[in-house]
């Protein structure tokens, strides 16, 4: 196996636990819906309840993403994460709050009170889509750093990686290019929850609310997807050539989309499917529209990463400094391993597999009022 | 920080789960409903610390990045693919399994929420061994060849990655990990069924557990003693430094006295248990400042001289990565002078040779913490199993309270041996390679003050809301007849 082949079958995994990471953030997109004001406690809990079985699985993909990113492309971690320090650590601290409000939060020893952890759930549903989306949206408006490997040597600064302002990524929000992508991916979430729990939920109630959020959602989430598609296909992109050396190219990406037509082509199915999703949730009975909004959610991320990668491009441009920028070949492991992993990767079916099997025995009974009211295993 | 808060958790997350799978194994087997209320029970508090096991961890594998920007770039090869592994292994199996043991008792069947409870424990334990590989790397770096092209060191063949993954350093850690996670989970058992005594409620509950909490704690207490033992040849062989701190040992010398407490010591012991043999030499802070010659008959440099050979390391780096492309002769020249000085380069990061020693009052007095407790506990656990075990134990109220009592003092015990560990490699994050002020991120002072007070906060949070939510599950008890 060459070592080019690994690079890229490294990236290919990172974007597709990113596809995955993405669909399974529906958790925090439909604990948005624990502020729909005109549900009960009892439905806001059975929405609780719905999520409490399956966040720790998209909780788990983060890690995994992250873990995944360290091990294959160690240069992105330690440049992105110790130079956009704050966007990831506001990340992390939702996804914190996240992780000990299902448990702590109907507890009456929890000091803070039941409501506080509501709202760190949704703190957690709005802010980790829009920071993470906009994060993603760097990959290819650029950002401000400079890698100098040599720095080690020098024991007055020693850092291979600088960030070249004090805002340490948070500039990015202010960067509406990648922003929109955070926008949208918000709203993205948002019905992708909707849509999991007219899956999960018998409540006929629930049912109508959130099909009512997915029609209202459909515009501002087509709205500003499509903006940053355009803008995308328009701007300015960081090419790599086989020396290694960064140079601008006009409408890269949309040369990407046009080079790869398999990655098109993946891109356009995936958002015909994501839109089936909706219209299903929207305008139907069905209680389906999850699966293909889910799959369509998967093979757009994964085009866009792709985008963002292959076909000689920076996935993680310096704007500061172009040849600072970070691509597939420069960030990478080592080739024995990225080889190792590579063998390890066999053991992801696997691994789904079990999930699939436990999800299908715990998921056999949809979940309904008399059961939140009565079992004792609940959130 | 962060890891020491996340080791107050992951114990009893380790212990806990042991405890139960046992007691619903029981349950399966005799089908008695007793049992599997038994088990409800401590699930029910095994979920309450695990959400902030889960917190508190994954702050600690972004940290990598976040704040130790360099290391992260420096170890990428090596660290990434056990954490990978760890994620793909053992992340999705407890997440997946603990939700099954969770919600699970009336949807699946006996044997599958069975199952899923054993496959939660054995997650959370090859999960530990994952991470605890790449931390034995950082205590010895086995396995990697530093490559000043890519400035970093890397893993270049199976059998590289074989010594990795079977680093001694890493086994033993993981071992003793592990088994002192039963002694928490045992004692914590132990300690509140101890409470229902006192309290006279639940009776038979509380027998039952202690007799399984104790059991499991005793089998955790020895396996933590050899683990332990090896842990410290290990210290002896790889980390020196860390050993003279444990043991306060200014001047070493062969048949070394074991300090008890300063003042008490046993002639010989140390060299006995470093080095297994009563004249074997064990160096002390004095003898590593100034080099030595070891028990094979090396001779170890002083650190001064290390110091030396690692600035020369230091600059052949940066002479090669300058002449690489214009003068490969001179640039072949530098890497040889490298190549030659690169098991010190860390060093070349020092300004004087005394940096290399810890804080040796503190890991010398979490280390006689660590043991004392650690034998305070066995003998908890014997004395308390046994009378249970004989049915005298539900009046001798004085050992209750101390059974009560153990608790806290297991966990002191616990975070006493993560400060032997931690503090006592300082100032390294990888031994000899990377020092500690080198390993980080561009970031200033501020920044960095701000969230570890942020996290402070948080995570202090979060402890004291676990701590009174478990009190409260305790004090409404079990589900069991009240006999």
């Amino acid at each position: 196996m060459s070592y080019i082949f690994l690079q890229n079958y490294w990236w290919f995994l990172i974007a597709l636990l990113g596809g995955l990471l993405v669909f399974l953030m529906f958790v925090q997109g439909a604990n948005l819906h624990l502020g729909n004001r005109t549900l009960s406690d009892l439905q806001k809990r059975m929405i609780l309840n719905a999520t409490g079985r399956k966040w720790e699985l998209t909780f788990t993909t983060l890690v995994t993403f992250g873990g995944a990113f360290f091990a294959s492309f160690p240069l992105f971690y330690s440049t992105s994460f110790g130079g956009a320090y704050w966007v990831w650590v506001l990340i992390l601290i939702t996804f914190v709050f996240q992780a000990v409000s299902y448990e702590f939060q109907h507890k009456k020893e929890n000091l803070i009170g039941s409501q506080a952890f509501r709202v760190f759930l949704m703190i957690n549903g709005i802010l980790a889509p829009l920071l993470i989306g906009t994060a993603v949206g760097t990959f290819f408006t650029g950002s401000d750093f400079t890698v100098n490997k040599v720095a080690i040597t020098d024991p007055a600064a020693p850092v291979i990686s600088t960030w070249g302002n004090g805002w340490h990524g948070l500039e990015a929000l202010v960067n509406y290019h990648a922003l929109l992508l955070g926008c949208s991916l918000m709203f993205l979430t948002a019905v992708l929850g909707a849509l999991y729990i007219l899956r999960t939920i018998d409540d006929s109630k629930i049912q109508e609310e959130m099909r009512r959020t997915v029609k209202m959602t459909l515009a501002p989430f087509l709205l500003f997807f499509l903006a940053w598609l355009v803008m995308l296909l328009l701007r300015t992109g960081y090419a790599v050539d086989e020396a290694g050396v960064i140079t601008l190219e006009k409408f890269k990406y949309l040369h990407n989309f046009l080079q790869m037509p398999a990655v098109l082509v993946m891109f356009l199915v995936g958002v015909v499917l994501v839109l089936r999703g909706f219209i299903l949730g929207a305008f139907t009975k069905s209680r389906h529209g999850i699966w293909p909004a889910g799959i369509g959610t998967v093979l757009v991320v994964m085009a866009v990463f792709f985008i963002a990668g292959y076909n000689s491009t920076a996935y993680y441009p310096s704007a500061t400094d172009l040849q600072s920028s970070l691509t597939i070949r420069n960030s990478s492991s080592s080739p024995f391993t990225l080889q190792v992993m590579f063998w390890v990767s066999f053991l992801i079916p696997f691994v789904v597999a079990y999930i699939a099997y436990a999800w299908r025995q715990m998921d056999r009974k949809k979940i309904t009022p008399d059961e939140i009211a009565d079992t004792k295993h609940k959130y | 920080m962060t890891a020491a808060y996340h080791w107050l958790f992951v114990p009893l997350t380790l212990g806990l789960a042991l405890v139960m799978a046992i007691m619903e194994t029981i349950y399966v087997v005799k089908k008695d409903e007793f049992w599997k209320k038994t088990a409800q029970f401590w699930v029910k508090l095994f979920a309450i610390n695990f959400a902030v096991g889960i917190a508190t961890g994954i702050i600690l594998e972004f940290e990598f990045g976040t704040n130790w920007s360099n290391y992260s770039w420096f170890v990428g090869d090596m660290f990434g693919a056990p954490l990978a592994i760890e994620g793909i292994l053992a992340f999705f199996m407890e997440a997946t399994f603990f939700a099954v043991m969770f919600f699970g008792w009336d949807k699946v069947s006996r044997r599958f929420h069975l199952a899923s409870t054993w496959l939660t424990g054995i997650g959370a334990s090859i999960s530990a061994y994952w991470i605890l590989v790449a931390n034995g790397w950082m205590q010895n770096p086995v396995g990697t060849t530093f490559n000043p092209d890519t400035v970093r060191s890397e893993m270049a063949s199976a059998q590289a990655f074989w010594e990795v993954i079977s680093n001694p350093v890493a086994v033993s850690k993981f071992f003793h990990a592990i088994t002192s996670g039963w002694v928490t989970g045992g004692v914590f058992v132990v300690g509140v069924s101890c409470w229902y005594l006192l309290k006279k409620r639940q009776r038979k509950f509380a027998k039952a557990s202690i007799l399984i909490g104790s059991l499991v704690g005793i089998v955790g207490s020895f396996a933590v003693m050899l683990s332990g033992d090896s842990s410290g040849v290990h210290a002896a062989e790889f980390q020196p430094m860390k050993l003279a701190a444990a043991e306060g040992l200014q001047d070493g010398g062969k048949r070394a006295a074991f300090t008890i407490v300063p003042g008490i010591k046993i002639p010989g012991m140390l060299s006995i248990l470093s080095t297994h043999d009563i004249d074997g030499f064990v160096p002390g802070i004095n003898d590593i400042l100034n080099g030595y010659t070891d028990n094979d008959g090396n001779v170890v440099p002083s650190v001064a001289e290390k110091m030396q050979r690692g600035r020369a390391a230091l600059d052949a780096l940066a002479q090669y990565r300058a002449l690489k492309d214009s003068d490969p002769a001179a640039a072949a020249e530098a890497r040889a002078v490298l190549d030659e000085n690169v098991q010190y380069m860390g060093y070349g990061h020092l300004e004087k040779p005394e940096d290399v020693i810890p804080p040796v009052g503190v890991v010398f007095w979490a280390f006689r913490f660590m043991i004392g407790l650690g034998m305070l506990m066995l003998l908890e656990l014997i004395v308390v199993g046994w009378l249970a075990w004989k049915d005298k134990l539900a009046d001798k109220k004085w050992l209750l309270i101390a059974a009560l009592c153990c608790i806290p003092l297991v966990y002191i015990c616990g975070q006493a041996g993560w400060v032997v560990a931690e503090v006592g490699r300082q100032p390294w994050t990888i031994q000899g390679l990377l020092p500690v002020n080198v390993a980080i991120s561009s970031l200033s002072a501020g920044a960095v003050k701000t969230t570890f007070f942020v996290f402070l906060a948080i995570f202090t949070l979060f402890l004291v809301i676990e701590i009174r939510i478990l009190i409260g599950a305790i004090k409404k008890g079990p589900e069991t007849p009240n006999e």
